[in-house]
């Protein structure tokens, strides 16, 4: 397969206005990705599945990813005037990155025998009925995993011919996946507890009952 | 034998060897009835895997008299709850346990059908069968090994043979104002509703500071 900074011009030649970005990973993986817009994703789709070169024809998994808005401190130079003269100064700057659901798709092609090719979507914010646009029409094997998607992280995918929820019940109102999920508090029972369950069966314990003689010590 | 029977021991022996066997209602009964459980054909998880080795020729059920696995809950003495119970689960098992008629039985097998097992802070498991439905054995492990599985259907032979059948302390079973069913739990926004029966879930109460 080509390179993904080839795959990625020759969409943009084939596609005008489609937005696409490459977002690295400089992991030991080494498995930089593709982030497609929503407006363009499914024509994308159809160019990666049909193209002769390609023929991603595949689509082996969709997950979901729940980024939580993140600071980064950055250390940047400056040069200020100090008592009249020009010195360089380190200052530490915060630079917010807004949270977001993604959607990430790994895609094969059985034709070539080659793959995979990661391609993303990302939400435009965490807020409850995200949108993306729904790639099943292109890849059928999508759908499931995005009905998973959908009932564990909340994304609604417009065009997906049967969204509901697959694993948790239909009258069930939450995204357990997400990370500000919090589960029922049903720890009055704890053995054994430690760490974050220590702390959700501490609310559930009985005060010891006053050991005898400890009220005369006490009146003493 | 847990009840004593009303007659000499020595002279019962005595009489059976002249060819005369004296015996209770009570004991035929329970002799019967320990002999013939059959249990309620359903896995859950990996611990039905153990417990189908456990029905199958090494270790051979039949021996107990536990061999025949229904279908159907109408004509199962034994529900064994084999493996993790999940919440979109529970409200079937229970209803199961209610169509099952009495004389029934639960033995609550492995970590997950005890108490949820590892997958017990999960948002998705229940915390034990016990929450819900009586149970009369539990067995601990992680699957149990199906001399585990033998071993407890053991100890439910001996709990049914000592349970009477008349006078006081007879058998839950028999005592009309004791249930036999239980209210099934519904699905709710977050959780089951409710994420226990208070009738039947009685957790120790832990005492710290």
């Amino acid at each position: 397969m080509e390179a993904l900074d080839e795959i990625k011009v020759r969409i943009e030649a084939a596609i005008p206005g489609a937005r696409l970005e490459i977002i690295p990973n400089p992991g030991p993986a080494n498995q930089s990705s593709l982030l497609l817009d929503h407006a363009h994703a499914s024509t994308v789709a159809r160019f990666l599945r049909d193209d002769p070169a390609l023929r991603l024809d595949y689509c082996s998994n969709v997950t979901g990813v729940d980024w939580l808005e993140r600071t980064v401190k950055k250390k940047v130079k400056v040069k200020k005037v100090v008592e009249g003269e020009e010195k360089e100064l380190e200052e530490t700057r915060e630079e917010i990155f807004s949270g977001y659901l993604e959607a990430v798709y790994h895609l094969y092609s059985m034709a070539h025998k080659h793959g995979p090719l990661v391609v993303r979507l990302r939400t435009r914010d965490r807020a409850e009925g995200a949108h993306l646009p729904s790639l099943t029409p292109v890849w059928r094997s999508a759908e499931f995993q995005e009905r998973e998607i959908y009932d564990l992280y909340g994304i609604h995918f417009d065009g997906h011919p049967d969204l509901r929820r697959i694993l948790m019940w239909d009258e069930f109102t939450d995204h357990p996946m997400r990370k500000d999920y919090r589960e029922p508090d049903d720890y009055e029972y704890e053995p054994t507890p430690h760490d974050d369950v220590l702390e959700k069966a501490k609310q559930h314990y009985v005060p010891r009952p006053a050991q005898d003689g400890t009220a005369n010590i006490a009146a003493q | 034998m847990a009840s004593a029977p009303p007659i000499d021991e020595g002279l019962r022996s005595e009489l059976q060897k002249q060819g005369i066997w004296v015996t209770s209602m009570q004991e035929l009964y329970n002799w019967g009835r320990r002999n013939s459980i059959w249990p309620l054909q359903f896995g859950l998880a990996c611990c039905a895997i153990e417990m189908i080795a456990t029905a199958a020729s090494r270790y051979d059920l039949a021996r107990f008299g536990g061999e025949v696995f229904r279908p159907s809950p109408r004509q199962a003495d034994l529900m064994i709850v084999a493996g993790t119970v999940t919440k979109k689960m529970a409200p079937q098992i229970v209803r199961l346990y209610n169509q099952m008629p009495d004389p029934k039985y639960v033995i609550s097998m492995g970590a997950c059908a005890i108490s949820g097992g590892p997958f017990k802070q999960g948002y998705n498991v229940l915390k034990g069968i016990d929450r819900y439905i009586p149970v009369d054995v539990y067995i601990p492990g992680c699957p149990p090994r199906p001399e585990a599985l033998l071993h407890a259907f053991m100890e439910l032979q001996r709990k049914i043979d000592g349970q009477k059948l008349t006078g006081t302390g007879k058998a839950a079973f028999l005592d009309k104002t004791v249930p036999s069913e239980f209210p099934v739990p519904a699905f709710g926004a977050h959780d089951l509703e409710p994420p226990a029966n208070a009738d039947v879930f009685h957790p120790p109460k832990i005492e710290r500071h």
